[in-house]
């Protein structure tokens, strides 16, 4: 099985007429079983067609031509639109919404996921490359055209959540080469407020019987990893979990400030040194490099099997 | 600067039929996402040298002319 | 305020003696620092109580300003860096002259690297009890705080380790303005009460309207203070607003007159960033930038963001001495990526450079690959001889490979692992492997 998505996922584009949205439409019919993409949103260019795909000017008319409830949205406008687009998709019941913009002011994040929270939604992102479910759907840019997502992603059950898109796609990689296949892959974004976070995210996986570990990829900055680290530890999760940290280097540059009122209210634990210590504590393993990530994952399984 | 040469990855080739004709080339200019086709006077064809190795390998411009009468040529091959 | 880490591998120094830090898109969360004068500027127009200061950029001024208020006051360095007290950029002056001789020595005092923008010139209030407001984002909960402290004066993250009891705090929606009972519950979690809770409560409340309205990611009055007639008062404040909301800010902004070129980052960008950023702004096709500027000799062209921080750690395990940080990505036209290679490929010092990426999906192998091979080539330079290595795997990448075959430099493919191609380069460097292609 998989999480959040299915072969039967319907999904819309907003924003589908954009140079990217174009490629990622193409990509996201073109990948496994073939994306359910029952229309496209750009205010302005109802009538036309994006590779088939009807473009429509509202998401009322996209759900109204489709005849019933849809699924999803990939949100890609530009960031001082990106928050209405997506309050229309949730008004109209939308309930996975995947956002691509980059650079919204946390502000708007916030209301997104406030009023998401309230219509019992879950966002994915910003600034992230979407989610796939190999061999069956992606939704949003993530693996690039269906040919080069085939080369990376296979089939299996280890779950990969990213903060970086395009880390997402080495390491599953790096899976898929070493024999592990992906349950599936999500890449979170890469911002300070996110839709979902991995703590946020581990219940679905731990209630898909495929999914048998998690890898995650994590950076400076933040406090989802101690998140994280607290959900394991208090929900004494069935998952193994195998980390990779990237940036350690920045701890060592003077001027990044990690000292502020927010260590009040979040916690003290933004470096990276002090994230790999948490990670640990909480049981879960923390690679030195991206090529020991399947051998630590093996090692993990096989000790779940053994006990 | 130095002696290397504007293009050094990609060259194109126009038949003279196609480079002559103001409807290709207009049609050649408008194809290529990376500006390699312009119209010089008299609508004739010009190829913009700078803009040659930033060809994207569309091919764009091979359907947009008579079949046979633009060709793009990696000098890496 | 600010937690400096010691840097025991890295020069603490870069080649013309300024401090080596990232530029602020390389630190986590990304934000705009406002001068004290400009954030007491703002908690003022929104309808908290200051006191009758003056920001000067003379001595003279201070003077016209001292003898203005009358009685004594306090000179104050306007620096984006924390310890000023301790410096000596804080000073008190009884008369209109010795303020005014302070000011010409405050302008005069380098604060951390800083040169201070000039002088705030406040009247010494007559304090009976200071106390702290602030308000923070909460990444977690997804939701910004309020937080307030009858223990003003000093840090805040002091006050919570110490004394929690002292600090309350509330989270508020970002659907709805921010009420003001709420700002009162936080307020009477300390034990304040009586008029010092109604006169603290709006203003709180305020700080918290503001935080939202500015996209501010750090609001913060310390000390705000009770004068002897119980009355308040904004003391200091420190106001950092998110970068990505600059564009629709444009307003305050102005009125505050931050120039849309100040980045405020944490030191000055150095020439070589300069012409990075330049590089990035050729055209509007992808990304190479967030160039940031180290002294060792490998010069790096790598991406994206997140294999770009993979990158680095990965050179600096195995020993490698990276000459620049960078991130390319979004499909860079080939002369951008000619562009940043050549930029790298000039700085003095470097040997070689390293051209490596996780695996790209959206920029094209080919495309930087002809674009690194033609830096070199316009540099007279031997492709085969000056990039170490190129890992590059994924989009189109048999074409590129074509490419870098037919000028010998030494490529991989996904199988070898980014951490491995970086050891390669390293090693190459350091003269313990033959240079040229690889069979």
């Amino acid at each position: 099985m998989s999480i959040l998505l299915t072969e039967n996922t319907t999904f819309i584009v907003q924003g589908i007429t954009g140079r990217e949205a174009v490629n990622l439409t193409r990509e996201c019919l073109d990948y496994g079983v073939g994306a359910k993409i029952v229309g496209g949103v750009t205010p302005g260019r109802k009538g036309r067609e994006v590779h088939g795909v009807p473009v429509f000017d509202t998401v009322a008319q996209a759900v109204a031509h489709h005849g019933s409830p849809i699924d999803g949205s990939v949100v890609t406008v530009p960031p001082a639109f990106t928050k209405d687009a997506v309050l229309e998709a949730l008004e109209h019941d939308i309930k996975l919404i995947v956002i691509v913009t980059e650079r919204i002011p946390r502000r708007d994040v916030a209301q997104m996921v406030e009023r998401a929270n309230e219509k019992g939604a879950r966002i994915i992102g910003p600034n992230c490359l979407g989610l796939i479910v190999p061999d069956v759907i992606k939704m949003g840019g993530i693996g690039g055209p269906a040919k080069d997502a085939a080369k990376a992603y296979t089939p299996g059950s280890i779950g990969v959540m990213s903060r970086s898109g395009g880390m997402t796609t080495e390491i599953s990689s790096t899976l898929t080469a070493a024999g592990l296949g992906q349950s599936t892959a999500v890449s979170i974004g890469g911002d300070a407020i996110i839709g979902s976070t991995y703590a946020e995210l581990m219940p679905l996986f731990e209630a898909d019987e495929e999914t048998q570990a998690i890898v995650i990829y994590t950076e400076p900055g933040g406090r989802m990893e101690a998140e994280l680290a607290n959900w394991v530890t208090e929900n004494q999760s069935r998952l193994p979990i195998v980390a990779f940290m990237a940036g350690k280097f920045m701890d060592e540059m003077p001027g990044m400030s990690f000292g502020h009122a927010g260590t009040i209210v979040e916690g003290k634990a933004d470096t990276a040194a002090e994230k790999i210590v948490r990670l640990r504590e909480a049981g879960i393993a923390v690679a030195e490099e991206i090529a020991e990530i399947p051998g630590l994952v093996k090692d993990l399984i096989g000790e779940k099997v053994a006990s | 600067m130095s002696a290397v040469a504007e293009n050094l990855f990609i060259n194109v080739e126009v038949d003279d039929s196609a480079a002559g004709d103001p409807a290709i080339v207009t049609k050649l200019v408008d194809a290529c996402p990376v500006d390699i086709f312009a119209a010089g006077e008299g609508g004739a064809l010009e190829i913009v040298t700078g803009n040659l190795d930033e060809c994207v390998l569309c091919n764009l411009c091979i359907a947009a002319a008579p079949e046979g009468t633009v060709r793009v040529i990696k000098l890496y091959e | 305020m600010r937690i400096i880490l010691p840097i025991p591998d890295f020069p603490s120094e870069s080649g013309d003696g300024t401090a080596v830090a990232p530029p602020s898109s390389l630190t986590f969360p990304p934000a705009m620092r406002f001068f004290e004068y400009e954030a007491r500027e703002i908690v003022k127009r929104e309808g908290i109580p200051v006191t009758d200061y003056g920001f000067v950029t003379t001595a003279d001024e201070a003077r016209e300003v001292a003898a203005r208020i009358g009685g004594s006051t306090v000179i104050k360095s306007q620096v984006l860096t924390g310890g000023r007290m301790k410096a000596g950029g804080v000073q008190f002056a009884d008369t209109p002259d010795e303020a005014a001789q302070h000011a010409e020595n405050i302008l005069k005092l380098e604060i951390n690297g800083h040169m201070p923008r000039g002088v705030l010139v406040d009247p010494k209030a007559a304090v009976k009890q200071e106390y702290y407001a602030g308000v923070v984002w909460d990444g977690i909960r997804k939701k910004p705080v309020m937080l307030f402290s009858d223990m003003g004066g000093i840090d805040i993250e002091e006050v919570a380790e110490k004394h929690p009891d002292h600090v309350g705090r509330g989270h508020f929606s970002n659907l709805t303005e921010p009420p003001e009972f709420l700002a009162k519950e936080v307020i009477a979690q300390t034990g304040v009460t009586g008029s010092q809770l109604q006169r603290a409560t709006p203003i709180l409340a305020r700080l918290a309207r503001l935080f939202v309205k500015y996209d501010m990611t750090l609001a913060e009055i310390n000390p705000l203070v009770e004068l002897e007639d119980g009355k308040f008062v904004a003391l200091d404040a420190h106001m950092d607003m998110e970068n990505e909301a600059r564009p629709r800010q444009k307003a305050i902004l102005k009125d505050l007159g931050v120039a849309d070129e100040e980045t405020r980052e944490a030191r000055e960008a150095t020439e070589f960033e300069i012409a990075g950023e330049a590089v990035d702004g050729m055209d509007h096709r992808g990304v190479a930038g967030n160039v940031t500027e180290f002294d060792g000799n490998l010069g790096l062209v790598i991406g994206a963001g997140g294999g770009s921080l993979t990158l680095f750690d990965a050179v600096r395990k195995y020993g490698g001495k990276p000459a620049n940080y960078c991130e390319i990505g979004g499909n860079p036209s080939v002369a951008k990526a000619c562009g940043l290679a050549k930029l790298v490929l000039s700085k003095p010092g470097v040997d070689k450079i390293a051209v490596m990426m996780s695996i790209v999906s959206n920029t094209r192998v080919d495309i930087v690959a002809r674009g690194v091979i033609k830096a070199c080539l316009e540099l007279n330079m031997d492709p085969a001889e000056k990039i170490a290595i190129f890992r590059i795997p994924g989009a189109w990448e048999d074409e590129g490979y074509k490419i870098l075959d037919k000028y010998g430099v030494e490529y991989c493919d996904r199988s070898v692992s980014m951490h491995q191609a970086a050891k390669r380069a390293v090693e190459k460097i350091q003269g313990d492997v033959p240079t040229g292609a690889a069979a």
